[in-house]
């Protein structure tokens, strides 16, 4: 028997900050001489021999996510150091997925080749949109055609899976752009696609351009129309969504994803990186300056954790597993009987029979209702 | 050097009418009563210096820190005169402000004399001259005094021949003080001897006692504040009420200097307080005539009135649970509000609550305060009403305080409480006054010049219309320099209609509005346009409908959510998505259900908040 893990490293570099961004990652202006880009995995590896302690011997990892922050600008060496490192401090199951988020600006064929034999086996390349005019607004700093040529170059150099990150519904995107992001997308022979609309977080570029008048703010009517565009369009050419912003093709689900969505033991490396482990929840200080002076004096980085109670995990159930494409079990529903027939009027429940089990699972048109789905549910 | 005689002469009781001067002081919210009135403890030596405090009368916060609500009404303050007699000055307080007509009057009815303070930086404001008119309906000896006269800012010389314009005075009469540093307040002091007349009346007739004030307090009861015309009131009199003829044991009878000081009676030409044990402020209410139960009076002293609400709004606690709070509340604040009236409600839109009268606006903005802030409640209001009387084509006569019993059937005629307004204003801004008034079908009764360029205007104006957030309409148009008085005069027969809100099909009854058939679609207009940025999308078409009868007079429509679902979802995001969730399970509790339309109380609140405010964006 052994216990499945997950574990997440998360890089907080990024060359630019991208305008919508308001993920706990830095430009190198930002940090200064604090902290420094070329020996940072070092403290990565601190922390992943420090936490394998608390995790049982039979612990076994199954899938490892480098995200960032933009987790290729510490070069193909780190990375595989860090893998490598991790591979050290925990048993590893066969089937190992590992994978990494990139720029399409940020790797070239031989780092990518260098990281197929590390063992890395998927890459996701944060793509967002083929027009100029949508790349400019979003602060993106790669050029159109830069996703799908970097997609085909990661097949090339043997990754077994490859996703491309789209983002819909930016001020001045027309469905035209957004056929043509599609187009490229198809092109490139990837097997996953996230599809994510336009957030304008607090805090900010995007924000304070909005609140100045610069930019409107993304519709929502026309943000559901471009999801049922892009549903539509994947869908014709052989995905499946498996999540509400994720498709993919049988076999290309992201499985270290889905270990969030149905609530495994995951455990986050990384300045701000959060961790779950049998209902307690707890996360790391979010700055890399803490994060290493920390790590430096030997201490844990845990900021601050959560212990959750039955009502809080039962509400985790319902709004993560009612994003997913197999629902929750009928009998994890929380509402009356009446709710869930309102919420099956109103088209956006199904009820499915999935492995001889009663479960609800969301119509299309309850995709783009999720929350309010999420919200009645766990009442 | 103590100004306090122990000779006979100062015992209440026992005083000398020929030594008693009661007065008030009229003035404007922050033209400086209190700082004077401090002055004048202090100057007559009832309070010493060191245990002076700033504002002496005006003590709510201390009052409400030691449980006791026993308010320097009336203050007894000994005066040495120039002619080296010890006079008796009673200082009696005047409720300060626009609803309390009635209850000003009889404080005046209390005094022989007013000292009429105006901040010499400001001159006159509405609401001072309208008490002004009352006290000299009164017959009260006036004492005009500009205070503030240490400030840079200060006018003295113009406000000086204003006030003289107003009384028909030399403008040499009027004194000049600063309440501040104290300078011109003994004086003062000696002119109230020399020019407000002692107190007449008959030591050897029945007693006679106007109340002009009563108070509840928590531990004695209810505090009376009385003026004595004829006879005397003694500690072993039992009292009798002229207008309900209940008769009360006195438990105790006193003067207050500043503190409560107990004595054995009170005689002719004096104010003090009597306690009876009574709980309940309608049980001594203020106007009424006070005599003893053995060879009382026969007839009352003139001017009683029974508090009539003018003006009624729905109260409904935001969160229903708090409903028995918000009627224990209401029955607290009765017992020292007289005025204050009020009935169970429901209400559709929002659930159970209470249908109050109110004096005005401006006591309900207090009771709604005092409900919010010494109860601890939050509240919604409905937009406030006034009384209607509906004819109806069968000879049927209704009257409605509450949009709700407006009737469906054939109406005759409705007839409105009209008010005589006076506005005192900056010349310059005479012309957007007018606009305004006019637009709230006002009529010009007349308008002065108090001064080079400050204005005196008198309209009758619809009662509807000024409890329709004019007061702040007229602040924002004169950069706020007007201020305003009203007294209800009359009634008259207007095209009135009620114009009703629906939601989803669905009458909201906090929204129905009564108004003018001229001003009915722009009401529909805007509280649907309103309504349409403050009700989130639901799941469904929600269309906004104005309504006379059934007649669709304004539509607007909320188009169906599609979207709400947050693109992403991964490890960091789980606990924060899962606290936004129980957050919104939390506000779900604050939703109200229209049919089936889910408004968040916000809405409620803002659109039942002054709609043109909105409107103007």
């Amino acid at each position: 028997m052994s216990a499945p893990l997950s574990l997440y490293v998360h890089v907080p570099f990024c060359a630019s900050r991208c305008g919508y961004c308001d993920f706990n990652t830095y430009t190198a202006t930002e940090l200064g001489d604090d902290v420094r880009r070329d020996t940072f995995h070092e403290h990565l590896i601190a922390e992943i021999s420090q936490a394998a302690r608390q995790f049982d011997n039979d612990t076994t990892v199954e899938t490892v996510f480098f995200g960032g922050g933009t987790p290729t600008l510490l070069g193909a060496d780190a990375l595989n150091e860090l893998l490598a490192a991790i591979e050290d401090n925990f048993a590893m199951a066969v089937d190992l997925e590992v994978t990494t988020e990139a720029n399409p600006d940020s790797v070239d064929p031989r780092m990518l080749e260098q990281l197929v034999q590390g063992g890395f086996t998927r890459i996701s390349f944060g793509m967002q949109s083929s027009a100029p005019h949508v790349l400019a607004t979003l602060e993106r700093t790669h050029t159109p055609g830069a996703s799908s040529a970097a997609a085909k170059a990661a097949r090339g150099a043997g990754f077994e899976h490859v996703n491309l990150d789209l983002i819909y519904g930016t001020p001045g995107e027309t469905d035209d752009d957004l056929h043509r992001s599609l187009d490229e997308i198809l092109d490139a022979n990837v097997d996953h696609v996230s599809a994510y609309s336009l957030i304008v977080e607090p805090g900010t570029a995007l924000a304070r351009r909005v609140q100045r008048g610069e930019i409107p703010i993304p519709d929502d009517d026309i943000a559901a129309d471009r999801y049922e565009l892009i549903d539509d369009r994947l869908t014709d050419a052989g995905f499946e969504w498996y999540e509400v912003s994720n498709w993919a093709t049988p076999q290309g689900q992201c499985r270290h994803n889905m270990a969030y969505w149905s609530n495994a033991n995951w455990c986050g490396i990384g300045p701000g990186a959060h961790s779950h482990l049998d209902g307690r929840r707890w996360w790391n200080v979010k700055h890399p300056h803490t994060y290493a002076q920390r790590l430096g004096a030997g201490l844990s980085p845990m900021h601050d954790e959560e212990h959750l109670t039955s009502e809080q995990q039962a509400l985790e159930k319902v709004m993560l597993g009612m994003r997913m494409k197999h629902g929750i079990a009928r009998a994890d529903v929380a509402c009356t009987d009446g709710e869930l027939d309102e919420l099956h009027d109103q088209e956006l429940i199904e009820l499915a029979m999935i492995d001889d089990e009663p479960r609800v699972v969301l119509t299309r048109k309850g995709r783009l209702l999720a929350d309010y789905v999420i919200r009645t549910l766990a009442a | 050097m103590s100004h306090q005689p122990d000779s006979g002469s100062w015992v209440p009781g026992a005083t000398d009418a020929s030594l008693i001067r009661n007065f008030c002081i009229i003035a404007h919210i922050d033209h400086g009563k209190s700082t004077l009135a401090d002055r004048m403890l202090q100057i007559t030596g009832v309070v010493d210096d060191r245990s002076m405090r700033a504002q002496y009368l005006d003590r709510m916060d201390i009052e409400r820190e030691r449980g006791i609500t026993i308010k320097s009404q009336a203050v007894r303050l000994p005066f040495s005169g120039s002619d080296a007699r010890t006079y008796v000055l009673n200082l009696i307080d005047t409720p300060g402000h626009v609803d309390f007509t009635y209850e000003v009057s009889r404080s005046l009815a209390a005094c022989e004399g007013a000292v009429l303070l105006v901040d010499a930086a400001q001159g006159i404001e509405a609401q001072t001259l309208a008490n002004l008119y009352l006290a000299l309906e009164n017959d009260l000896q006036i004492i005009p005094v500009l205070n503030k006269i240490d400030l840079p800012a200060a006018q003295p010389e113009k406000y000086a021949a204003e006030l003289a314009h107003i009384i028909g005075c030399s403008p040499d009469d009027v004194l000049k003080v600063s309440a501040k540093t104290g300078e011109g307040v003994a004086d003062l002091l000696q002119t109230i001897v020399d020019l407000i007349p002692a107190p007449t009346g008959d030591a050897t007739a029945p007693a006679r006692a106007m109340i002009f004030d009563s108070v509840y307090d928590t531990y004695r009861g209810v505090v009376t504040y009385v003026r004595v015309i004829d006879g005397r009131i003694g500690t072993r009199d039992r009292i009798a009420m002229m207008s309900t003829g209940a008769v009360h044991e006195l438990l105790e009878v006193g003067v207050i200097s500043p503190e409560p000081q107990i004595a054995k009676g009170l005689g002719v030409g004096e104010v003090g307080y009597l306690i009876t044990g009574v709980k309940d402020v309608r049980q001594s209410r203020v106007g009424d005539t006070i005599t003893t139960a053995n060879r009382g009076a026969t007839n009352p002293l003139g001017g009683y009135r029974d508090p009539k609400p003018m003006v009624f709004s729905g109260l409904y606690p935001i969160d229903g649970s708090d409903y028995p709070i918000l009627r224990d509340a209401l029955d607290r604040l009765k017992l020292n509000d007289a005025a204050l009236q009020y009935e169970p409600e429901t209400s559709v839109a929002l659930g159970f609550g209470f249908r109050c009268g109110f004096l005005g606006l401006l006591h309900l903005e207090i009771v709604r305060e005092r409900l919010e802030r010494e109860f601890d409640l939050d509240l919604i209001s409905t937009a406030p009403n006034v009384i209607y009387k509906v004819q109806m084509e069968d000879g049927k006569e209704l009257t409605v305080t509450n949009p709700s019993e407006f009737p469906e059937g054939k109406v005759a005629t409705v007839t409105e409480p009209i008010v005589k307004a006076t506005v005192i204003l900056p010349s310059e801004f005479v012309g957007t006054v007018m606009e305004l008034c006019q637009a709230r079908r006002g009529s010009l009764l007349g308008m002065d010049y108090l001064s080079e360029d400050r204005v005196e205007m008198r309209y009758t104006l619809p009662l509807a219309e000024i409890v329709f957030d004019f007061f702040d309409q007229l602040k924002s148009r004169t950069r706020g320099y007007a201020s305003l008085d009203y007294e209800t005069s009359d009634e008259q027969v207007a095209d009135l209609v009620k114009v009703d809100i629906l939601l989803h099909g669905d009458a909201v009854d906090a929204f129905s509005a009564i108004v003018h058939k001229d001003k009915a679609y722009s009401y529909g207009v805007a509280m649907a346009q309103k309504l349409k940025e403050l009700i989130p999308r639901q799941q469904f078409e929600v269309p906004i409908q104005a309504a006379i009868g059934s007649r669709i007079i304004a539509r607007e429509t909320i188009r169906a959510i599609r979207k709400d679902v947050l693109a992403k979802c991964y490890g960091g995001d789980v606990s924060r998505k899962r606290k936004l969730l129980e957050k919104q399970k939390e506000g779900k509790k604050r939703m109200k259900m229209v049919g089936r339309v889910e408004v968040p109380q916000e809405a409620f609140i803002a659109a039942l908040s002054t709609s043109e405010a909105a409107t103007k964006k």
